[in-house]
């Protein structure tokens, strides 16, 4: 419990953090009384318009990211499954790009963040079938750097052939994520998918802790395996799709964070979920504060600083991996 | 080196390398070209505009994109380049016309040819307009079509001068975020129809990256914002952020685009015209 309220205090804090920093030199207290109360001017509308769903979609995005990483790690039982690097970020990415080339992003409401949906499931999917139920560490890691490699050309392709001259510069925002100038919109649209999707990984606690005393006992703890599984693919797809929809791939946080969070949840996953789900927050909270601190003027992706954070502990990982077999 | 050849035939060997070579001014009584090329969008709109019948034999690509160009259906009569050395070289031009900054590798490479090529700046105000027509048409032998050209640009231009000392405020606002300064044609447009442009408060003369925050902070009368290209793209998509169609009166709404923005054409004033009814739309709202 003391975890709990230590992780939702860091959140809250990053969250007002996030509220009052942007090029805008507006006091702290000025921009959270125009947040609250409208003055009819500008910086109610900087707050409102601008601020504050940026500062939301990094909250659920994170959670998402954090919920769907230890879920995976929970059920495939190995810490180097990651939804970016396992590639079903990168097929989410494809899909959403498909469906703003094609128009369909502009003739339907839900068509952008569902036609992701669908890519990151073809990714999820493929990955579970590649690496095998047990999902062995080096068929993890390869299979997922094909799936990657395979979505990162298709989306360059796609994006080459757009018609629109910015479209193949944005190849960048598809494999490395950015919050900025991200409107209400984009929050109506990821939020119904990431809640669904949050909802059924969140779920899965207790079938996961099952599944850490081997799939025979599982079952015999009354756990459904298929179930599971098809849960475990639709809360992933449905989260991971979402986010990228919005935000562009944000690698690693589904690394860092229940990596990090484990020793102090005993190592179970079922608690590890909500752990994370929080500590994501709070990571991809921390993660855009410091891309408006280091470089305010440019657009710095997100997924350049998680994967300055993220990817030396992946290769500790690999290595402590290696050493174990 | 067929160019060459043919113009060796009135000039020494030697004279017609160093012609070649150094894109040597127009003289006053050479034979005006007859098979003129132009590579870039505003080259081709005032080549377009001053060529005798069939002194013009292609023009860009760019100059038929209804988009880019504002002589698009124009530009459709003449055979389209691409500004590659190869192409541009078999069409055989005594004259190509080329902006300083476009397809460089294959100016130099017709140069070497030994085609005669001109560049030009980029018009960056409505005051170099007339010299670049005068270019063109001294170039083209049609000093008198230029004239007559220079001459409407200037009526034109007069009688679109503002009323009123009232500047309203405005911002430029593109892709990405780009904003333009007052340095430049789209700046100088602005200054023409009497709208201030924010971005000099901004202090971003030169025109830059203005953060979303800071364009709703400054509050400008009315945001302009540029026509999107087919296709999605997350760069224009900041043109349609809710807090961009916040600012400003509902009554005031403005687009630019390339077409009448870029060139230093005499539809140069068509922008100038758009501007100035938007300023009237604002000073008329505030009851000025």
């Amino acid at each position: 419990m003391r975890l709990f309220a230590g992780l939702a205090l860091l959140v809250l804090l990053l969250f007002l953090a996030a509220l009052v920093i942007g090029p805008a030199a507006i006091g702290p207290g000025d921009s959270l009384r125009a947040l609250v109360l409208d003055d009819g001017g500008p910086v109610t509308l900087v707050m409102r318009e601008i601020r504050l769903p940026r500062a939301l979609l990094a909250v659920m995005i994170g959670a998402g990211l954090g919920l769907a990483g230890a879920a995976m790690q929970g059920y495939l039982r190995n810490p180097l499954a990651d939804p970016g690097l396992i590639g079903v970020s990168g097929s989410a990415a494809l899909g959403a790009v498909i469906a703003l080339q094609t128009g369909l992003a502009a003739a339907a409401l839900l068509a952008l963040p569902l036609s992701a949906l669908a890519g990151a499931m073809i990714g999820v999917t493929l990955i579970l079938a590649l690496a095998g139920p047990r999902g062995g560490s080096l068929t993890l890691i390869l299979a997922g750097i094909a799936i990657s490699a395979l979505a990162g050309a298709l989306t360059s392709l796609v994006l080459n052939l757009s018609p629109n001259p910015f479209a193949a510069n944005e190849i960048v925002f598809w494999m490395m994520g950015s919050l900025a100038d991200r409107s209400m919109t984009h929050v109506w649209l990821a939020l119904p998918l990431i809640l669904a999707g949050g909802l059924a990984l969140a779920l899965q606690g207790r079938a996961l802790d099952a599944l850490t005393l081997g799939e025979d006992a599982a079952e015999a703890m009354g756990v459904n395996l298929t179930r599971l599984r098809l849960m475990l693919v639709f809360g992933t797809a449905a989260v991971v799709g979402a986010s990228t929809a919005v935000a562009g791939a944000i690698g690693f946080i589904g690394l860092v964070v229940p990596h990090l969070l484990r020793g102090f949840v005993g190592a179970r996953p079922g608690r590890l979920l909500w752990a994370s789900a929080l500590g994501g927050a709070a990571m991809l909270l921390a993660a855009d504060i410091a891309v408006r601190l280091v470089l305010p003027d440019r657009d710095l992706k997100l997924g350049v600083l998680t994967a300055l954070v993220g990817a030396p502990l992946f290769l500790h990982l690999i290595y402590r991996t290696r050493r174990g077999a | 080196m067929w160019a060459c050849a043919v113009r060796s035939k009135i000039a020494a060997g030697a004279l017609c390398l160093a012609f070649g070579g150094a894109g040597a001014p127009a003289l006053a009584d050479t034979p005006a070209p007859q098979r003129v090329v132009s590579l870039n969008l505003c080259t081709d709109q005032l080549a377009m505009l001053l060529a005798a019948p069939g002194q013009l034999r292609s023009v860009s690509h760019l100059a038929a994109d209804p988009r880019s160009s504002a002589m698009a259906d124009a530009a459709r009569a003449y055979p389209a380049n691409h500004g590659r050395a190869e192409e541009i070289y078999l069409m055989r031009p005594d004259l190509v016309l080329a902006g300083t900054y476009t397809a460089r590798a294959t100016v130099a490479m017709l140069e070497r040819l030994g085609l005669r090529v001109e560049t030009f700046e980029p018009v960056t105000s409505l005051d170099e307009v007339p010299a670049q027509i005068r270019r063109i048409g001294a170039l083209l032998g049609r000093k008198a079509e230029a004239e007559a050209m220079v001459a409407t640009f200037h009526d034109d231009l007069a009688a679109l001068r503002p009323e009123g000392p009232t500047r309203p405020r405005v911002a430029l606002y593109d892709a990405s975020g780009y904003t333009t300064g007052d340095r430049g044609l789209a700046g100088q447009i602005l200054n023409a129809a009497g709208l201030a442009n924010i971005a000099v408060e901004a202090g971003l003369s030169g025109g830059g990256y203005l953060p979303l925050e800071l364009l709703v902070m400054l509050n400008p009368e009315a945001v302009i914002t540029s026509h999107p290209y087919p296709g999605a793209s997350r760069a224009e998509e900041v043109m349609r952020h809710p807090a961009v169609a916040a600012v400003g009166t509902d009554a005031a709404r403005g687009t630019f685009s390339d077409r009448h923005w870029v060139c230093g054409t005499p539809h140069v004033l068509q922008a100038v015209a758009e501007m100035v009814a938007l300023r009237r739309g604002l000073t008329g709202a505030e009851g000025g």
